[in-house]
């Protein structure tokens, strides 16, 4: 994010976000949910500099990034894959979606990273996921390959 | 003449853009207005188009089909094999009332004049002539119990907090809608999400709060969009800012995402997390009435519960109190899932029966099996056995069976489950989900997968199902909030209703 604000560098796009947020109070997660989308993670460098910024210590902030599943402290790949494992898909056989993707996510070098989540609220049109935030109804297997094999060129999984 | 059609995430998830799409390069025309979902998700996606006073509704349309439905959508009293008739007219003989839901699937989510059209604005409007205590009365005389779980009565939460001492009352709104098996608050967030706002509102005036925030599950994107445009609407239209419709009161929201985490939407982890902690439980009390948000006295309401008041102001309490059964007042906003088929969000009054529910709205099984294990109340919730669903929903009769109402998610399986993995998945739920902040809660769930592995591969099987049952009882009896002490429900009821299940040599044999 470069904007008038920043100069472009991590401490003052850092700067830039907290300024933003600095009416609110108790704006920590407001704050990362910013970082993470300008950096696509929440780097080390980045915690340090919010906690400056927050007046609070490293190990509270770094405390709050492990804390909350949807913050990574590490770079990720291209693509995010969710793919619901609770109950309501479970009925309608999302063991079966989960399983399909959970195999495909040991496929090195791969560029979508696969991830568990517990209700997208899509119960009603399940087996569900959500590909890169967008929520996808009557999951099957055969889908996730397709979709996963697409987001890695095409190489057969 | 309009043509309406769900912009909802549930309807989009199963191709309502491309039918958009389709009906657009049809006839530009017809270029359907979008809306929240009535919840027929069977139906979906469920075109609409107006005919006189009436909707006629046709579906499940496709992209592909648009085609041959275009000339139907211009005369909509023609006969076409998607037609299901005038929706409204379906939704009453399914026994619905929409109270809550008044305006879901029929108002335009982000047109205020629709909204002022269809009744928007009415209750905050009487309220505005109400004492305070007046519309707190209004409150607990209607009998409304928080839907998000507890079922507490929210006219007593808000005595609590229009007595409590102090500046800075806050109004939050839990829509962190984590239970697997629910939707409601998202239909409604995406679908009528001025209903909300003017419902935040109508509470910041009664217990004299001048802020408010929504805490949304980071999983709902759709759900943050229409809200982000619905509170600049209603700052635009003075239902929220400095002088709410000019009557002198100030409130606004401030919308807040969580990230992640199933346990934020327990009411003291969701203060901390809004806060910008982790999110672990507190001790309660005290209660987030007297001391919530920055140690301020704090209402935390869930979605559905807050979107129901600006209806009951507007038609009086009576109106819905004379709805429901026994202690449960007013209506239920089903939310029908699994392996039923027609899973969708149907509101009826308390008192209807679980079977009915579920053969008679969900039509039974989508496998055409049978029904074998319900659960009613979220991951929490107890499995019910198919001989115990003669029972009717209401908060005291569901418990005494065992089960719970919840946030009002009923979960169907077929005859093809396995309880021992449902009950194994709910110890797993719990250990990944867990604060970390009790030792039966964290230790106890892992303990718990392991004695039901050992269970069924025939380990020990006697005294391993003792060790699981005291780990059980430990949990319930040890856990600080609900989370710990009731995952141990579905395992039990698993255990005491399909025994058989967890004897893999004997399923085997
Ligand atoms: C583990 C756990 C998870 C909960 N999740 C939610 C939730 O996602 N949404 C919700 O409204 N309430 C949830 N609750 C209930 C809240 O703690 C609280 O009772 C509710 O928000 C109060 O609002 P109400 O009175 O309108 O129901 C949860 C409770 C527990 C113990
Ligand atoms: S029961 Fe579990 S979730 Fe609840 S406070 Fe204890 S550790 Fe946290």
């Amino acid at each position: 994010m470069t904007t008038e604000e920043s100069d472009g560098t991590l401490p003052s796009t850092i700067a830039a976000i907290c300024r933003r947020h600095s009416g609110r109070e108790g704006p920590l997660l407001a704050i990362l949910h910013d970082v993470q989308d300008t950096f696509g993670h929440i780097p080390d460098e980045a915690v340090r500099h919010v906690a400056y910024t927050l007046n609070l210590t490293r190990a509270e902030v770094h405390g709050v990034v492990r804390f909350y599943t949807d913050f990574h402290a590490e770079p990720a790949r291209a693509h995010r894959l969710k793919v619901c494992r609770a109950e309501a898909c479970q009925a309608v056989g999302g063991r079966a979606v989960w399983a399909a993707a959970q195999a495909l996510s040991a496929v090195p070098d791969g560029r979508v990273e696969i991830e568990p989540v517990y209700c997208l609220g899509n119960c009603p049109c399940g087996p569900s996921a959500q590909w890169d935030g967008r929520t996808l109804g009557r999951m099957t297997p055969e889908r996730v390959h397709e979709l996963v094999a697409a987001a890695n060129g095409g190489m057969p999984s | 003449m309009s043509v309406y059609l769900p912009r909802d995430s549930a309807a989009v998830s199963i191709g309502a853009d491309e039918v958009a799409a389709a009906i657009t390069a049809a006839d530009p025309a017809l270029s359907p207005l979008r809306t929240g979902a009535r919840g027929l998700y069977a139906l979906e996606p469920l075109v609409e188009v107006d005919h006189g006073d009436r909707r006629i509704g046709f579906g499940p349309v496709t992209a592909a089909a648009v085609p041959g439905l275009v000339e139907a959508l211009r005369h909509p009293d023609t006969g076409h094999p998607l037609r299901i008739g005038d929706v409204d007219t379906l939704l009453a003989d399914q026994g619905q009332n929409r109270f809550t839901c008044r305006r879901l699937g029929r108002v335009v989510p982000d047109d205020w004049d629709d909204f002022v059209a269809h009744g928007g604005t009415r209750g905050l409007r009487r309220a505005l002539d109400m004492e305070r205590q007046s519309i707190v009365d209004a409150v607990t005389a209607s009998g409304l119990r928080g839907r998000g779980g507890a079922g507490f009565p929210t006219g007593r939460k808000w005595q609590t907090v229009l007595d409590a001492d102090g500046p800075g009352k806050v109004i939050v709104c839990n829509a962190d809608e984590g239970d697997s098996g629910t939707f409601a608050d998202r239909m409604l967030m995406e679908g009528d999400p001025l209903a909300l706002i003017e419902g935040m509102a109508i509470a910041g005036i009664a217990v004299g709060a001048v802020h408010g925030y929504i805490y949304l599950r980071c999983e709902y994107p759709a759900a943050r969009a229409s809200l982000l445009t619905a509170l600049d609407i209603a700052r635009h239209n003075g239902l929220l800012g400095a002088d709410v419709l000019g009557a002198g009161h100030t409130f606004d929201i401030e919308l807040r995402m969580g990230a992640g985490v199933y346990i934020c939407g327990e009411e003291t982890s969701l203060l901390e997390s809004l806060e910008g902690h982790r999110g672990e439980v507190r001790f309660k009390p005290p209660l987030p009435a007297i001391r919530g948000f920055m140690g301020r006295p704090t209402v935390v309401n869930n979605v559905v519960t807050l979107a129901t008041v600006p209806a009951i102001l507007a038609d009086g309490a009576e109106a819905y109190a004379t709805l429901g059964h026994g202690k449960s007042r007013g209506t239920l906003t089903v939310q029908l899932c699994g392996n039923v088929r027609r899973p969708g969000l149907y509101e009826v009054p308390f008192g209807v029966s679980l079977a009915d529910v579920i053969d008679e709205l969900g039509g039974g099984t989508a496998s055409g099996r049978a029904v074998r294990a319900v659960q009613a109340g979220g991951p929490l919730g107890a499995y019910l056995p198919a001989s115990a669903l003669d029972v009717p929903l209401d908060y005291e009769a569901l418990a005494e069976r065992g089960g719970m109402i919840g946030h009002g998610g009923i979960v169907v399986f077929d005859d093809t489950v396995d309880m021992a993995e449902q009950a194994r998945f709910a110890m797993e739920f719990c250990a990944i989900e867990s604060c970390g902040k009790c030792t039966p809660c964290r230790i106890g769930s892992v303990r718990a997968q392991e004695v039901i592995d050992r269970i069924v591969d025939g380990e020990a099987r006697e005294s391993n199902t003792a060790l699981l049952r005291e780990l059980c009882e430990t949990m319930i009896q040890g856990s600080l909030c609900a989370h710990g002490g009731m995952a141990p429900h579905p395992v039990l009821s698993a255990l005491n209703h399909f025994p058989d299940d967890f004897n893999r040599q004997a399923v085997g044999s």
